[in-house]
């Protein structure tokens, strides 16, 4: 559980890092907070013979609350999001970061690393595909996207991030005041077995529309139309209305299952947790 | 209970008993400090100049032929130095034996590193040394190794198969050891009249112990000494120097063995290990001290594993739920090699004596197997088939009670054991306990608390509650007469220590015993605090160092307090008599007038009269002209010390309140009661820890832990992501209750409180989940249990029991 030999570089500035990498080619990688990265080379199963450790660019960790949105810095941990104080109608981001990790790895591990690594339930990546936020990255030369995260993320820990890609900030176009994300795993910490994450359009008691994000289904986090159908359908924010839009989650789906958790359980846990979520949120 | 605090003794805040003594006063463990501070040192904070670093290539296959092991290109890797096969260390294997016919067991060896067969995937086949860890890593990748891959033996159902490949060529059935121990006359009988008789079948997953610490060693040529320093982590230092010195050829007295702080054991230390044996003789061949740290992935599938067995049971019940016999058939997959000193009997042979257990049990038959197949091999875990089999014997008589239509705790009452010494089917003869008031006090914490309420209140709100117990012993303090009845070629039992006074008063002790995590540095330094009349810190326990400490069996089977901890009060006593002698000497009085007080001799008859010990030290050392002519100089004493008959039975009964998630199946622990009895407490505090850690562990086995295999036998957890071992968010905290009923044959009258924890948790939790899911008649018998089969039981999806 030692890496293989590597050569670390130290970026200065986002420019230096994205040039750096696009000099260097696929051999190379940028390092955030280290938690996935760092893990995978001790397992040898990741051998990048550069890191680009982009650990002190100050100007990628802030947090920007605006007056109907949220900007986030690539190299926020997610504790400093934790513990931020994120305005009316961004709470669901700062309540969803108890679910990543343990205390530890939330204080090193970052957005952008999140969003780049790609777990099928990594929360940055629900969140960020629940609240369609945009994705902004840097490429060398002085290149700037924006990606929406609704055509980010293609399958298991894949992204269509340029190699030269990183990524400077993750942003929330408009507030979110009735979103929640619930999950479940065997112990606390673990990355989720399925989480669900649910943003509704409700005012006084009447659902007319909303949002259903899925992690642990497939390869990728991914929204859920069908659930979607059900409360852009609308009607009184209660169990049937709640259940019946779980219900076509977990009928849209077919995660991939194992000896512990076949795939109907799974499917049964995309129930009950976008039932959750549900009520979770219109409680808010 | 009252305690003062000690002032003047050095001791932060340490307190003793008002009535005066140590024993029995939750004193804080002198080993904290260091611990908590970084000051402690374990086996990889040590750095020794010229240091190589050990790593291994290991067996990539689960089964199969070694056609070639090539090393060169491992030796161009920069900051490689040095890389060994079997071929160029030529050692001796570890050979463990038992005294049983070939009918009953299959003497297995188990090479350093694999010679012509690899037995499982991680066995290690070759050793490479290098500057630093990390380039010892890029030395393994670099070898080239090929295999001529059989089908591996994975499964018990594989490895009884009538064409199943041999693990070892001696068993071709792939049964290690098959022994009938008891077998009650006219049993079939008692089976075939019972108006009751229920059935429990259950397999439990196969565990890692999990020390924190994995394991690791430093070993190095001292010239000086002549002699070769091995410094590790190990239960048991004199049996790893046996065991080294014989594969290695040397004699004993060139070998010594030195333990360092260590960070648990948990009884996969217990046993000695294939690797440290090719690192020190690695490090005679390359002239330079090499370490070997073994990593998390290596710890998790290539060290020793426990607990995967299988269990037929059967027992017949009265009407009134009396048990009539048991009948019970246990398999238990040992992996790949028998382990030293214990070998594979280690499981089958305790399911086999300890079955019974707390209960009156009139007819008892067992059969009891190990088996060999391709994973790896397995060491005594903490509580060792204890929490198994009380597992199954918990489970019989919960279905018992549910077929005769009987409260299950009234079963258990009329099946307990209370007149004492009681000497039961098995042989076994148990010393007074109390099975019966810790079933009582356990089931009034609960209902004191209102649980019963709380389940029936849950209920009505839909919610899914159950309450579940556990009523179990544990035989502590084995002598050497109890483990010869296992039958070993060598034999644990006793302990010796050795004590000195030094010129200033102050006592150093040594035990055979080896704390791993126990703190016996506090709890014998009680005993003989108590003994000599001295304040804690003038008491020094030295342990883990095979030069100092004449010979000792280590620490295992919940012997320490027990074995060790009489043997130190007796040389303390031993002692305690000399400086009497020579009190009474310098005082001029008789010695029936004088008595051991406060660091110190005293006159009875006037107590203002005495000598300190330094006063008495200063004539044994520094005026010995003064000592009566057959009065050796100095002032020591030694003292040994074997357990009586069966040993002594601790015991305790566990209660515990779930709650079953309907959602997500998830089994959460609302409640923990433990009402535990071990005799005398040296330390409470102690004693609850060790409670406590046991039954986190048990939990973790009814719930979480579970080592597998894919169908080529790799395993599938390289790290905690996979291995599911529960963190402190998972465990609850443990309400803890004492009952005292001491030992009558050690010093102070404890019993041993090492393991007990663990043993009881997996029964109770089971218990409680299937008090739980009463309503919708599944059982679930099998660990761990998985929030899928909760849930698929909650919603109807799982089969009935019969
Ligand atoms: C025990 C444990 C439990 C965890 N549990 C969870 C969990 O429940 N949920 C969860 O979401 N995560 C979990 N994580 C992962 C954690 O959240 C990581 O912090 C995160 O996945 C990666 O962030 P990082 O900053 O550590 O990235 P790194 O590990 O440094 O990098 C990860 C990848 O992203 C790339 N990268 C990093 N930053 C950028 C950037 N700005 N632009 C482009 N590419 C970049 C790197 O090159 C690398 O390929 C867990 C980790 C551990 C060790």
């Amino acid at each position: 559980m030692k890496p293989p030999p590597f050569t670390y570089h130290r970026a200065r500035d986002v420019a230096g890092a994205t040039d750096l990498v696009a000099e260097l080619g696929e051999d190379a990688k940028f390092l955030a907070g280290g938690q996935s990265l760092i893990p995978m080379m001790n397992f040898r199963l990741a051998r990048p013979e550069h890191l680009i450790d982009i650990g002190r660019l100050g100007e990628l960790s802030f947090v920007d609350v605006g007056p109907e949105s949220l900007r986030v810095g690539s190299l926020s941990t997610h504790r400093a999001v934790e513990t931020a104080d994120l305005g009316a109608g961004f709470e669901v981001v700062r309540d969803t970061m108890r679910w990543i990790g343990h205390l530890p790895i939330r204080t090193k591990g970052t957005v952008g690393g999140s969003l780049a690594h790609a777990d099928a339930t990594a929360e940055w990546c629900l969140l960020a595909v629940l609240l369609d936020a945009d994705i902004v990255v840097a490429g060398a030369g002085g290149r700037r996207r924006t990606i929406a995260a609704s055509e980010a993320f293609l399958g298991f820990y894949t992204t269509v991030l340029e190699e030269d890609e990183l990524i400077v900030e993750v942003a929330f176009g408009r507030p979110a005041p009735h979103a929640a994300v619930t999950e479940f795993a065997e112990r606390k910490g673990d990355f989720a077995l399925v989480s669900a994450a649910v943003d509704l359009d409700v005012s006084s008691g009447t659902v007319s529309g909303g949002r259903v994000a899925l992690g642990g289904v497939g390869p990728a986090v991914v929204r859920v139309p069908e659930a979607e159908r059900v409360l852009h359908a609308g009607g009184r924010a209660g169990t049937d209305l709640f259940e019946t839009c779980a219900q076509a989650a977990a009928q849209a789906v077919e995660p991939p299952g194992d000896d512990d958790a076949g795939t109907g359980y799974r499917k049964a846990l995309v129930r009950n947790l976008v039932v959750r979520a549900c009520e979770e949120a219109v409680a808010r | 209970m009252t305690f003062g605090t000690a002032t003047g003794d050095g001791e932060r805040g340490a307190g003793f008993r008002v009535d005066g003594t140590w024993v029995g006063a939750p004193v804080t463990r002198k080993e904290d400090p260091r611990l908590l501070t970084g000051g402690a040192r374990f086996v990889d904070d040590i750095h020794l100049p010229r240091m190589l670093h050990a790593a291994f290539v290991r067996s990539t296959v689960a089964s199969g032929h070694v056609t070639s092991v090539d090393l060169s290109r491992v030796l161009e890797v920069p900051g490689v130095v040095a890389a060994f096969t079997a071929e160029d260390l030529d050692l001796g294997d570890i050979t463990p034996r038992l005294d049983r016919p070939p009918e009953e067991y299959t003497e297995t060896s188990m090479p350093i590193l694999a010679r012509d067969r690899v037995r499982f995937v991680g066995e290690p086949v070759a050793v490479v040394l290098a500057e630093d860890p990390y380039a010892a890593e890029d030395g393994i990748e670099a070898a080239d190794v090929t295999y001529d891959v059989t089908p591996p033996v994975l499964s018990e159902e594989q490895a009884l198969a009538p064409e199943a490949n041999a693990v070892h060529e001696q068993a071709p059935g792939n049964v290690l050891l098959d022994v009938s121990m008891f077998a009650s006359d006219g049993i079939d009988d008692v089976f075939a009249e019972a108006p009751c008789v229920v059935q429990v079948h259950t397999r439990t997953g196969r565990q890692n112990a999990l020390p924190l610490e994995t394991r690791g060693v430093v070993a190095g040529w001292d010239s000086r000494a002549e002699q070769l320093l091995v410094q590790t982590c190990t239960q048991v230092p004199h049996q790893v120097r046996t065991v080294l010195a014989g594969s290695l050829g040397m004699a004993e007295s060139t070998v010594r063995v030195l333990v360092p702080d260590m960070g648990g054991g948990f009884g996969i230390k217990c046993v000695v290990g294939r690797e440290e044996i090719a690192v020190a003789a690695a490090s005679i061949r390359v002239r330079r001290p090499v370490k070997w740290i073994e990593d998390r992935k290596d710890a998790l599938s290539a060290s020793f594993l426990a607990r995967e067995q299988r269990y037929d049971a059967r027992a017949a019940f009265d009407e009134t739920g009396r048990i009539l016999g048991l009948d019970v058939d246990v398999l238990c997959d040992m992996g790949a090699y028998s382990c030293y000193p214990f070998t594979v009997g280690i499981e089958p042979l305790m399911a086999s004596s300890e079955m019974p257990g707390v209960y009156r049990v009139p007819a008892y038959r067992v059969r009891g197997r190990a088996i060999a197949t391709n994973k790896a091999p397995t060491a005594p875990y903490r509580g060792v088939s204890r929490p198994q089999h009380v597992m199954v014997m918990e489970r019989l008589v919960e279905r018992a009670a549910r077929e005769l239509g009987l409260d299950p705790l009234e079963v258990r009452r009329r099946n307990l054991i209370t007149v004492f010494p009681y000497t039961g089917v098995n042989n076994v003869t148990y010393d007074p306990g109390s099975y019966l008031e810790s079933l009582n006090l356990c089931e009034r914490v609960i209902a004191d608390e209102g649980w019963y309420e709380t389940r029936r209140a849950a209920a009505d709100q839909g919610r899914v509650l159950g309450i579940g117990y556990s009523c179990f012993n544990e035989r502590t303090g084995y002598g050497s007469d109890a483990f010869a009845k296992r039958k070993m070629q060598a034999v644990p039992g006793f302990d010796i220590s050795e004590i000195r006074m030094d010129t200033a008063g102050a006592v150093v002790v040594t035990t055979g015993t080896m704390s791993h995590g126990q703190s016996h540095e506090t709890t014998m330094a009680q005993i003989v605090a108590d003994k000599l009349g001295l304040p804690l810190d003038k008491v020094k326990i030295q342990q883990g160092d095979t030069d100092r400490v004449a010979y000792g069996w280590g620490s295992f089977a919940s012997r320490s307090i027990t074995i060790g901890g009489t043997a130190v009060a007796l040389a303390a006593g031993n002692l305690g008599g000399k400086l009497l002698d020579l009190g009474a000497h310098l005082l001029e009085t008789p010695r029936d007038n004088v008595e051991l007080g406060d660091e110190g001799v005293r006159q009875r008859d006037d107590p203002a009269r005495g000598l300190s010990y330094r006063d008495i030290a200063d004539v044994a050392y520094l005026k010995s002209h003064l000592l009566p002519k057959e009065t050796e100089p100095g002032l020591q004493a030694s003292a040994s010390f074997d357990g009586v008959g069966d040993g002594t039975f601790s015991n305790a009964s566990h209660g515990v309140v779930v709650e079953l998630h309907r959602d997500t199946g998830r089994v959460e622990i609302l409640r923990y009661v433990c009402v535990e009895d071990c005799g005398v407490a040296i330390n409470p505090q102690v004693v609850d820890g060790q409670a406590r850690g046991g039954i986190a562990q048990g939990i973790a086995g009814a719930l979480f832990e579970k080592v597998t295999y894919d169908e080529n036998g790799e395993p599938s957890a390289a790290s905690f992501l996979d291995y599911k071992v529960p963190t402190a968010c998972e465990i609850p905290d443990v309400g803890m209750h004492h009952i005292e009923t001491p030992c009558l044959f050690t010093d102070n009258g404890a019993k041993g409180a090492g393991e007990g924890g663990t043993i009881g948790a997996p029964a109770a939790v089971l218990n409680a989940v299937n008090d739980a899911l009463r309503p919708t008649g599944v059982e679930l018998n099998d660990t761990p249990i998985t929030p899928q089969q909760v849930f698929d039981a909650l919603t109807g999806a799982l089969e009935v029991a019969p």
